[in-house]
């Protein structure tokens, strides 16, 4: 049964955890996909999806029927993932700095890019992919799994994050250019 | 003969209303454009092959079995520790430190100095939590999202309410014990529950962002944080080293 046309929100608003369960139970697993999808990192999806109810609980009476309550979650679960990303890319720089003699040298050597008899097998190109969702910022894979996966329009990102309509776009943008650039090279042999 | 963009064909692959006016009909007639097209729907189809781990159909309990007594917790402590416990303390807490201090003058040496002791203790117990508390709803009213419609803040409200009594106390005390830097800061504090206290219990975004711009200038969130982790620091220093420390605060 769909507990949010059965009621469970308002029923939760009003203090029954029996219907804020059944709102977890609910819609946990999509909260799971999109958080795996923007941190690109199990542990800390299972982080969002924990932080995401709560706050979800603590702010129940703030909620208000004007969008459908998943996209309510999305839109705490999207802003904590996004604080999330940053502050571990903060430490990695911080961490990387420390180590910059080491990761210098690593760094001047060429990527290889690989042969066609390696692009061939599927789990390289999605081994590709997921390295290209890497190497977007915070903001365009945020906003990016929100649109591609998500389904949600540009104007439906832009409140959810906070960030405008125009900079979601152009959020988007990027993103796609950038993931051009590192799959157009395998894209053609998955179909 | 103009080609679409990328960023136009890229709307028009996500469906974009309003975005996408005269692409279709371009796409049919230009070769190089339908090229173009297809080798970026080639990339962003690529991109669902991405691997997602899968939560099996039991995924939503256990995520509840995770935090549904952390949710049990915040609620009674709401209930009970604030509504009924807090006052009665703050009212105990304050009459057996004024007790202490009027009869401070019959009692000699020893005696006296280990009930200043014990009082001081009490004290700091009750003036950590009732920090604490505070910061929680200073920290419920700066984190709160930007939102255009009216936000509930009935709890907060209430909660403001409920921390002024103690506040004016545990103030009053601060200054008739001389801690001014510790008065000070509840003094601010005062302003500020006062204010959320007198808020309609929905407000607009403008209101909120008083609300918050009142607790940013006064820079009292961090002032509390401060404050309360010197307190619960204090709480486990010996007396005799108390002294320069709270000097500092």
């Amino acid at each position: 049964m769909d507990a949010e046309a059965g009621g469970a929100v308002e029923r939760a608003q009003s203090g029954d955890s029996d219907a804020f369960r059944l709102l977890v139970e609910q819609h946990s697993r999509a909260i799971f996909r999109l958080a795996f999808r923007m941190t690109g990192n199990e542990q800390d999806a299972e982080d969002v999806v924990q932080e995401t109810f709560l706050r979800a609980y603590r702010q129940l009476s703030r909620y208000e029927a004007r969008s459908s309550f998943s996209t309510w979650l999305y839109r705490i679960a999207s802003n904590y993932a996004l604080d999330l990303i940053r502050t571990r890319r903060r430490h990695e720089e911080k961490r990387e700095r420390g180590n910059s003699e080491g990761r210098d040298i690593l760094q001047s050597i060429p990527e290889s890019s690989p042969g066609p008899d390696r692009i061939f097998y599927g789990s390289q190109v999605k081994d590709r992919v997921s390295a290209a969702l890497d190497q977007l910022s915070a903001q365009e894979r945020t906003a990016f799994v929100l649109r591609h996966f998500e389904g949600l329009s540009i104007a439906q990102i832009g409140e959810a994050l906070g960030t405008g309509t125009n900079a979601t776009k152009h959020s988007i943008f990027r993103a796609v250019q950038k993931l051009r650039k590192s799959l157009e090279p395998v894209a053609g042999t998955t179909t | 003969m103009n080609h679409l963009s990328e960023e136009q064909l890229t709307l028009f692959y996500y469906g974009e209303s309003g975005e996408t006016g005269g692409v279709e009909e371009h796409l049919a007639g230009c070769e190089q454009c339908r090229t173009e097209f297809r080798a970026l729907q080639l990339v962003l189809n690529a991109v669902d092959s991405a691997p997602i781990p899968e939560r099996g159909a039991g995924y939503g309990e256990a995520v509840w079995q995770r935090i549904g007594g952390q949710l049990g917790t915040r609620k009674r402590r709401r209930v009970f520790t604030w509504w009924i416990w807090a006052p009665a303390t703050a009212l105990l807490v304050l009459a057996a430190f004024l007790a202490g201090r009027l009869s401070h003058r019959t009692e000699t040496g020893q005696t006296a100095a280990n009930q200043q002791q014990v009082r001081e203790r009490i004290l700091l117990v009750a003036v950590g939590d009732h920090l604490e508390r505070s910061q929680m709803v200073l920290a419920e009213l700066s984190n709160a999202p930007d939102q255009k419609g009216r936000l509930d803040i009935s709890d907060e409200r209430q909660m403001a309410e409920d921390l002024l009594d103690d506040n004016r106390l545990y103030r009053q005390t601060a200054r008739t014990t001389g801690d001014t830097a510790v008065a000070n800061v509840l003094d601010d504090l005062e302003r500020v529950l006062i204010e959320i206290a007198h808020s309609p219990s929905e407000v607009s975004g403008a209101q909120l962002a008083e609300l918050q711009q009142q607790i940013e200038s006064r820079g009292l969130l961090f002032k509390v944080q401060v404050l309360g982790s010197r307190v619960r620091g204090e709480e486990s220093t010996p007396v005799g080293q108390r002294d320069k420390s709270r000097k500092n605060l």
